[in-house]
């Protein structure tokens, strides 16, 4: 009966602030990301004039027909897609099976490995030295620079390791007896076993490919090999709004009037933002578990 | 027959397909991680980009002298320890206050929602979060209309024209991207908590806030000091995409931090030898410091994240 009271008079005020303060977080979040998309819906001049707050006011698909007619702006999400594809299957792949390998107590020299790996989270040439090996390496202005640098990481690497090692032994032992060579353990006892730090892996450097923007600033000057991100930044940040549309080429849009450079921006950056938001809410689970190995680790 | 009986030969014809695959490794490391590291000789020398790596005139420690007197030098370090101080304090303790506040919650469906909603800005772009954050605080913007119609301010203001909203813009923006992302290893932290403590204590006659005070903070308070020590480390590091979107020559007096500095006189002003100096002492600074941060954790809490 004690208890009851208790619950009623101390902790129910509480409860209620609470709730209703994590709603108005929730709404902080995505209040602000609601606001670009019904701009983004807008006809562009209207939303120009302000005082849109819940709903578009005059629901155009204009800004977004505007979007998927431009050519520049395809080529963008075309090298984005398939340099997120390629490599985030690179990275999971070559960092994952190098992980493996090291994760045998057995190997010889694995000592030499780790510790060469283990200098590199500490030092590093700098920026200009790493920019004259990409240069020598020919990989300027080639789709490779998004994908080789990047195929390797050691921390995620160390990851990948302790969780491969967390695993086990005895599936890969009896699979060993049964004459199955390291590969074959690999591709059918270690992988299936391991989605959730596979999963985990794939989210970031998914993540990280399809947001980069920067390593097209410093390495890319052909427009063609332009992904999404930097071709925004470049309107964003290197020019002022008015500029996009010629920025982008769109003068026959222009001339009808029914779009803006601000609202044509917006329909680009919720086009570019979807695909993630789609997808991380199946992986959290995963992700959630991958964070926690890391931090053992690190 | 034992592996100790094996021949060395024997014993790597066994393990071949590894040794390949860490091989490789290997050569992705020596390639990509220690083949620039010779480079950084370009920061003792006059190196001119028409000529080999090696070629420039060895002028010893001219560029750090150089560096250290630099007549920029004290604001971009004001700039830089401001904004990693303001995450390192606010930044940090905000995600420790939602993961205690989403612990208290107790519809499990509910609490789902709000962690899954909290992790969504992590996933956006600092470029489009930037593109975002340009019209969210212009001056007919997001911001600026709420301010207006609730009376707070009489004249709207493009927050990032001026360069005294920058450290705070800088601040909330990334307390907005990432508190909920930054909240994951507390909220694990709190589900670690032995449960048979918050038992007894209610048997005890312990409140809620009591509880929360006294069982769930100290629990994770391991946690807590081994993250904000590993954080403390990087105290010279920013967030170079953040700061790089929101920066312009307006703000440029308060957002000028020392990776911005860097790069700009580097690779946009191309005095490669001066920015090598540069960034070769922020490296050598955050390497003491990562080391005295190792020492005090293994002190504070006897685990070290070096080995």
């Amino acid at each position: 009966m004690r208890k009851k009271r208790i619950r009623l008079n101390n902790e129910t005020p509480f409860d209620i602030i609470n709730v209703v303060f994590m709603l108005l977080l929730m709404l902080l979040i995505l209040y602000p990301l609601w606001y670009v998309l019904i701009i983004s819906f807008n006809e562009g001049r209207d939303a120009a004039r302000g005082g849109i707050y819940f709903w578009p006011r005059m629901f155009s698909t204009a800004n977004y027909l505007a979007v998927f007619k431009n050519g520049k702006i395809l080529q963008g999400f075309f090298i984005s897609g398939s340099r997120a594809i390629i490599g985030t299957f690179a990275a999971v792949s070559f960092t994952g099976m190098v992980g493996y390998a090291l994760g045998h107590s057995h190997l010889m020299g694995r000592r030499f490995y780790m510790t060469l790996g283990i200098i590199t989270m500490f030092f590093s040439g700098g920026l200009i030295p790493y920019y004259m090996l990409i240069r020598n390496l020919g990989l300027r202005n080639t789709f490779w620079v998004y994908i080789i640098p990047a195929m390797f990481n050691f921390y995620n690497m160390l990851i990948m390791m302790t969780f491969f090692r967390s695993l086990p032994k005895e599936m890969s032992e009896s699979a060993q007896i049964d004459g199955a060579g390291y590969i074959g353990i690999f591709f059918r006892i270690v992988l299936p076993l391991s989605m959730p730090i596979i999963a985990t892996m794939a989210l970031f450097n998914g993540v990280y490919h399809w947001n980069d923007y920067f390593v097209a600033v410093l390495y890319i000057d052909s427009e063609k090999l332009l992904p999404i991100q930097t071709i925004l930044f470049k309107i964003v940040a290197e020019s002022s709004a008015a500029n996009m549309l010629t920025q982008i080429n769109l003068p026959d849009v222009v001339a009808q009037r029914q779009i803006t450079s601000e609202s044509v921006k917006m329909a680009t950056m919720v086009i570019t933002t979807a695909p993630i938001v789609m997808v991380y809410p199946f992986l959290q689970k995963y992700f959630v578990k991958g964070i926690m190995i890391g931090s053992i680790k690190g | 027959m034992s592996p100790r009986k094996k021949t060395f030969f024997a014993r790597l014809m066994e393990q071949w397909p590894l040794q390949v695959i860490a091989l490789m490794g290997a050569a992705w490391l020596i390639i990509f991680s220690y083949v620039p590291l010779p480079g950084i000789y370009i920061a003792f020398s006059n190196y001119k980009v028409t000529e080999g790596v090696f070629a420039g005139a060895f002028v010893g420690l001219k560029h750090f002298s150089e560096f250290l007197t630099d007549k920029n030098l004290p604001n971009v370090l004001i700039n830089t320890l401001a904004i990693s101080g303001l995450n390192l304090s606010i930044g940090f303790v905000v995600p420790i206050i939602f993961a205690l506040l989403l612990n208290e919650l107790k519809n499990l469906r509910y609490k789902r929602m709000v962690q899954t909603i909290s992790y969504l800005p992590h996933f956006l772009s600092w470029v489009v979060l930037g593109g975002f954050l340009i019209s969210w605080t212009s001056e007919y913007g997001l911001i600026n209309q709420i301010l207006f119609q609730l009376k707070l301010i009489k004249t709207p203001t493009y927050l990032l024209s001026d360069e005294n909203y920058f450290w705070g813009v800088a601040l909330f923006s990334h307390l907005w991207k990432e508190t909920g992302w930054n909240a994951i290893l507390f909220i694990a932290a709190i589900a670690g908590v032995n449960p048979e403590l918050y038992e007894s204590a209610t048997l005890d006659g312990a409140n809620r806030f009591q509880k929360a005070r006294y069982i769930t903070v100290p629990g994770i308070a391991p946690t807590i000091a081994i993250l904000f020590i590993l954080q403390s480390a990087y105290i010279l590091s920013s967030n170079f995409d953040q700061i790089y979107v929101l920066r312009n020559t307006l703000n440029a007096n308060r957002s000028t931090v020392l990776d911005i500095y860097t790069y700009r006189i580097g690779i946009q002003l191309g005095r490669f030898s001066y920015s090598t100096a540069v960034g070769l002492t922020k490296s050598v600074v955050s390497l003491i410091l990562l080391l005295i941060t190792n020492k005090v954790s293994e002190r504070a809490t006897g685990s070290t994240f070096l080995r």
